[in-house]
């Protein structure tokens, strides 16, 4: 957490300006995201989290222009050191992905090519951005597998994807995303498939990577208490919106958006331990019944009328942002104090 | 690499022992299920019941079963297949003679097969749903409704008959004539690749549009990989597996359906010979291009599974 008073400089790596993600379904299209705005320094780490099905992967896989072009819609902005993503040529973005820009997914058993090597998907990637001989490739191959912690790399690298443990095929995983040493990883919830041990070693290995590469990461997953660990800033989204985002220090102690709050006292690990877990009472909105004004206003304790009115993000200082009109008003309960 | 593959070679050799024995059961079984005495159905209604006596003795049909079997195994084993009732001549030399007709028009049909298929795969799966897609399907399930012998008639009304492009009937040997052989065996050879390229291209066609919309190929394109690269070196390595199996079993069936082509073009090949023994009662004859034919695809098999374990990396576990 070293920029604590620096957190977002003039300049931030990416820059999300009202990011909406439509994909047409049957005669018409479907909005799945909406309003996504966020940003992200240089070698910053940013938690992405929300309720399943609120958009985080397609926001993921938007940043990356990994969604299908021919059944989805993207509007607003997506800024990676000022260039703007969103409407690049394809040739263009393919030169980014991988190299400025990368992704890890949840599912390490599926993700890798089970009829090529690791060392072979590594190379593949390198040689992809970088005019290295095959020499050069295996040997930093190896180097980026001994950096996610792989033991015996040189061995590994031959190694067949169904070889490996679900621990070690994330950490080769990652060892693919960071080989050229990209800017940015996108982590779709990186550890939610393994064991709780092997999460935590996935997580140290994330931040620790971070630190070295000085690469900035934007980690998306349910688990607020492994964002606690690993991010200095924290983005809430619900039902395809950030509905808020400020530093982690300050979200523990007082967030400012009921949702954000209901997050936080439903988290086992931070949570005071004496008082009952309380879940956040009722479910996301279908598509077709979303609310206007506030979508959270079904289930939210605090609702008033003004509520019913669309909620802009509004500042909180110094860096916060949130949208929740009562924001103010409210002396929402975090998990410090 | 090459230790690995021999061990799977050596593996896939002891597993194909017992299918080939089962096999000669099957085979040595055909004659058994001639119903009656068989010696009588052979020799024919008019047959005295000396004729019948002398064939029983000749085929060794008085002999125990096993002992019947062991003798025959005995000779196939050493390339004595009995000899045919009606010429009297080695069962193996009339079927070697007509094998080459038959394999020839066998492997420019899954030659033609294969490379046809490909490419409309190929395309079928990188255009889904669109115009050519549509048509590609919409062609790969005519042709699998289609009977090969029924194309075959259509070329041979159209190709041959009405332009004169091609002969209507017969094979010319590939040894004696190369050029003219390819000329006589091509009109029999669409027709009997019509549904092995049907075949070939759905399969083809689920198979490619699987992987490229599997996960891995989404860290592919993560990765900054080309479309290209993604879909030339891991969509068709991924597939070939699928290929490998569907030629396989298209390989098995194009052998089959030899009989009826066979008929339509005319060629003297193992598939009309199967027939003509079979009209005639002359049962070693069957009994000889059936085992023929049934090592032969026992042998693809094991080339396939051979290959299958070398390209999977995932069936290196035993
Ligand atoms: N290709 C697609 N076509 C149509 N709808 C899609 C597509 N991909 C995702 N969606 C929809 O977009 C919404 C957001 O999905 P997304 O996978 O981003 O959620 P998520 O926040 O990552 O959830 P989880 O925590 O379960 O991973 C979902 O309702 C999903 O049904
Ligand atoms: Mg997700």
């Amino acid at each position: 957490m070293a920029d604590m008073t620096s957190p977002v400089p003039s300049a931030p790596l990416l820059d999300v300006r009202d990011l909406g993600i439509a994909f047409r379904s049957g005669a018409g299209m479907v909005q799945v995201t909406r309003d996504v705005t966020f940003a992200i320094a240089p070698g910053e780490t940013v938690g992405l989290v929300g309720e399943s099905g609120c958009g985080k992967t397609v926001t993921g896989l938007a940043l990356m222009g990994l969604l299908p072009s021919a059944t989805s819609h993207i509007t607003g902005s997506v800024q990676l050191e000022g260039e703007n993503l969103i409407g690049m040529p394809a040739r263009q973005l393919q030169r980014r992905r991988g190299a400025k820009i990368s992704m890890i997914f949840q599912e390490p058993m599926s993700a890798l090519d089970p009829v090529f090597t690791i060392g072979q998907q590594i190379s593949e990637t390198l040689r992809a951005h970088r005019s290295v001989s095959a020499k050069e490739a295996r040997e930093r191959g190896i180097e980026a597998l001994a950096r996610v912690g792989i033991p015996e790399p040189a061995l590994r690298f031959d190694a067949y994807p169904h070889q490996l443990s679900g621990g070690m095929r994330q950490r080769a995983m990652i060892a693919i995303a960071i080989v050229c040493e990209p800017r940015l990883l996108i982590a779709d919830e990186p550890t939610t498939a393994l064991d709780v041990t092997v999460q935590a070693q996935i997580v140290d290995v994330l931040g620790d990577l971070c630190a070295r590469l000085g690469m900035a990461m934007l980690f998306i997953t349910h688990d607020l208490g492994l964002v606690a660990q690993t991010c200095s800033r924290l983005v809430t989204m619900y039902a395809g919106e950030v509905i808020e985002q400020g530093r982690i220090d300050d979200m523990l102690v007082r967030p400012r958006h009921p949702y954000t709050s209901g997050l936080l006292r439903s988290l086992p690990a931070l949570a005071a331990r004496k008082t009952k877990l309380p879940a956040i009472p009722g479910r996301v909105p279908m598509r077709g019944e979303m609310p206007d004004g506030c979508r959270f206003r079904p289930r939210c304790d605090f609702a008033l009328p003004p509520c019913e009115a669309p909620q802009p993000l509004d500042p909180v200082p110094p860096v916060g942002q949130v949208r929740c009109c009562r924001n103010d008003e409210l002396e929402l309960k975090g998990v410090l104090s | 690499m090459s230790r690995r593959t021999l061990k799977v070679v050596g593996w896939r050799l002891l597993q194909v022992v017992p299918v080939i024995v089962l096999a000669t059961f099957a085979v040595f079984g055909l004659l058994q299920l001639v119903p009656g005495d068989p010696a009588a159905v052979i020799a024919g209604e008019t047959a005295t019941a000396e004729r019948i006596a002398q064939i029983r003795e000749m085929l060794g049909l008085d002999l125990p079963l096993w002992q019947q079997y062991a003798q025959w195994l005995g000779g196939a084993v050493q390339g004595d297949l009995s000899t045919s009732l009606i010429t009297g001549l080695p069962v193996l030399d009339e079927v070697l003679r007509r094998l080459p007709n038959t394999l020839l028009i066998v492997f420019y049909a899954l030659l033609l097969a294969v490379g046809i298929s490909l490419p409309l795969g190929i395309l079928a799966a990188t255009h889904v749903d669109g115009r050519v897609d549509r048509f590609v399907t919409s062609i790969a399930s005519l042709g699998i409704t289609v009977p090969n012998f029924w194309v075959g008639m259509i070329l041979v009304g159209l190709f041959a008959l009405q332009f004169g492009w091609f002969p209507t009937t017969g094979a010319v040997s590939i040894t004696e004539d190369p050029g003219r052989a390819l000329w006589h065996a091509t009109l029999p050879a669409i027709a009997l690749a019509s549904s092995g390229i049907a075949e070939i291209t759905r399969q083809l066609r689920s198979a490619l549009i699987e992987v490229l919309s599997s996960q891995y190929v989404r860290t592919l394109h993560a990765k900054g990989l080309s479309q290209s690269l993604i879909l030339w070196k891991h969509g068709l390595k991924n597939v070939s597996l699928t290929l490998l199996t569907v030629i396989g079993l298209v390989f098995n069936r194009t052998l089959g359906a030899t009989v009826a082509i066979e008929a339509v073009f005319a060629i003297p090949g193992t598939g009309s010979l199967v027939v003509a023994s079979a009209t005639n009662k002359d049962f070693p004859v069957v009994q000889g291009v059936v085992f023929i034919l049934v090592m032969i695809v026992i042998l693809c098999n094991l080339l396939i599974d051979i290959l299958y374990s070398i390209l999977d990396p995932r069936m290196n576990k035993q």
